[in-house]
């Protein structure tokens, strides 16, 4: 079964990204790598380095360049090919932990969600 | 919110984690059976303790540090208890020597490459090594194992059991081969995991064509190979085989269970995700080379990219497939690889040919009872018009296939010619 997991900032501090952190999620990688469970990440840059917005509101479509106003920004993606949802959350759950030990003051969330499996071929 | 039940979370993380800590508590103890004992022990201790205290904030970590420490006082108690035979004047000389105890670093790297190798070790018959692998690397529980293998579940605790057995009895070492054993070695890991994934890919018995979560099974362990060996050709290309033969599971059967072939396939089902993690697989298996040339899963492999990057069926590329094929059958003959280059043969334009190697395989032992001997050349007859021998191949091969689904297919295409 194949997940999604999508992290999310809502608080950054003013600190640097400590390279504590990154060593920390690059060793989470290489464990879920070696289980055979991560099959793909990337890492996202801000919106501010040269993100845009395409919307669609009232049957107008509009392009707006970041940053935007509010508050969550995506952080970064991965895929996890697990046997269930519990162990979806169980990597996840240890990538969000990281934060919580490197990063004093960093706030978030990580959504998980189930990608659509193909329907059966008629 | 919810906090996490911690009977829960102990269950979730040993489903994650029982590899590893078979892995550390088996090098310990020098013993897989004994091994899986004391992990199984340290999550027992989890379900006793983490209700009460709390899941522990790295709960992998708690796992496998449990499971070792089990596994070190048993070391010690069995010292102690050799010590005390010795003074009693007894010959320990041929009994097992524990593992040194002092070296406990943390290497569950290489702890799993032990493990590997002795699940995968050649003393084993092969399906004791298939189900001992599911069993202590993929973690299955022995009802998995059975389900997965299609076997009944005493069945399958059997061949596990007897494969502990004759490890303990041959006393087979859970050594790392040494650089220069690895190519007698190497091959026993392989065609476990390509194994275990083909029963998932087309069983060769029962109702379904496919069990995908075994193929899946397959994928993982060959990806954790990829970790384990990185600089072993044949592993990379066995994951890459195995990651883009998986491209096409959501696209080789129907709803009703019938298989489809490969050229009737949805190219647009498949996961190109996969297509692109194999091919770059087995981008890093040629680049690595070997001084033999490419080996044969890297070959399988360079077949399987053929068919992955023809955007249509049309556009395959058969001469190098035949190509490939003829390069297989010298680093790996057989007969269902001469069959295969047969069909290539005949779909790279000269089917009369491709009937022709088939025609020497006709009296091949080990094509004796093969559904797709008469099948392949069901196909090949079809593409020179010859309709009426076609149809009788293909209801040869529906006569011998143990598969349901496949029996669908070959008499849909016998039907198909009128």
């Amino acid at each position: 079964m194949l997940y999604m997991t999508t992290l999310k900032v809502t608080r950054q501090p003013s600190t640097p990204v400590p390279a504590s952190l990154m060593e920390a999620v690059m060793a989470l990688g290489a464990e879920a790598t070696r289980a055979g469970v991560l099959v793909d990440t990337r890492g996202l840059a801000p919106v501010a380095a040269g993100g845009a917005r395409i919307s669609l509101v009232g049957g107008a479509l509009s392009v707006t360049d970041g940053p935007f106003a509010e508050s969550k920004e995506l952080v970064s993606y991965a895929l996890y090919d697990v046997r269930s949802r519990d162990e979806a959350v169980e990597w996840t759950t240890r990538f969000v932990r990281l934060h919580l030990e490197h990063w004093e003051g960093w706030e978030g969330e990580a959504d998980v969600q189930p990608v659509f499996e193909a329907p059966p071929v008629p | 919110m919810t906090a996490p039940d911690p009977r829960h979370a102990a269950e979730v993380v040993w489903r994650i984690e029982s590899a590893n800590v078979v892995a550390v508590a088996s090098r310990v103890v020098g013993d897989v059976g004994l091994g899986e004992e004391i992990a199984q022990d340290a999550f027992v201790v989890a379900l006793e303790k983490w209700p009460v205290q709390g899941v522990p904030p790295n709960p992998a970590g708690w796992l496998v540090t449990t499971a070792r420490h089990l596994a070190v006082d048993l070391v010690r108690r069995r010292s102690t208890y050799a010590r005390k035979l010795a003074e009693v004047g007894r010959d320990l000389s041929d009994a097992p020597g524990p593992d040194d105890v002092s070296d406990l670093d943390d290497h569950i790297g290489d702890d799993l490459l032990r493990l590997v190798f002795t699940t995968c070790h050649p003393v084993l018959t092969t399906e004791s090594r298939v189900a001992l692998t599911l069993r202590l690397l993929g973690g299955l529980t022995t009802a998995e194992v059975a389900r997965g293998l299609l076997i009944p579940e005493p069945t399958a605790a059997q061949r596990i059991s007897r494969a502990k057995r004759t490890l303990a009895e041959r006393g087979v070492p859970l050594d790392l081969p040494r650089p220069q054993d690895m190519p007698d070695r190497l091959p026993s890991v392989l065609e476990v995991v390509y194994l275990v994934f083909n029963e998932g890919y087309s069983a060769t018995s029962g109702d379904d064509w496919t069990r995908p979560e075994l193929c899946h099974e397959a994928l993982r362990l060959a990806r954790l190979l990829v970790s384990l060996l990185p600089d072993e050709p044949e592993v990379l290309a066995l994951d890459a085989l195995l990651e883009l033969q998986a491209s096409r599971l959501a696209a080789r059967v129907d709803s009703s269970g019938t298989p489809i072939g490969l050229l009737d396939q949805d190219r647009t089902r498949w996961d190109h995700l996969l297509v692109r993690r194999g091919t770059a697989a087995l981008g890093s298996a040629v680049a690595l080379g070997g001084p033999a040339g490419p080996g044969p899963y890297a070959l399988q492999a360079g077949i399987a990219a053929c068919h992955a990057m023809a955007p249509t069926a049309g556009e395959t590329d058969w001469a190098q497939i035949v190509h490939l094929y003829a390069a297989l059958a010298g680093v790996s003959p057989s007969p269902v690889v001469e069959l295969n280059r047969a069909l290539a043969v005949g779909m790279a334009g000269d089917p009369a040919a491709g009937i022709a190697i088939l025609d020497d395989l006709r009296d091949s032992p080990g094509l004796r009872g093969y559904a797709q001997l008469p099948a392949a050349r069901g196909h090949l007859l079809e593409r020179l018009g010859r309709a009426d021998e076609a149809r009788a191949e293909f209801r040869s091969a529906a006569g011998l296939t143990r598969n349901a689904g496949e029996r669908a297919m070959f008499e849909r295409r016998a039907a198909a010619l009128r």
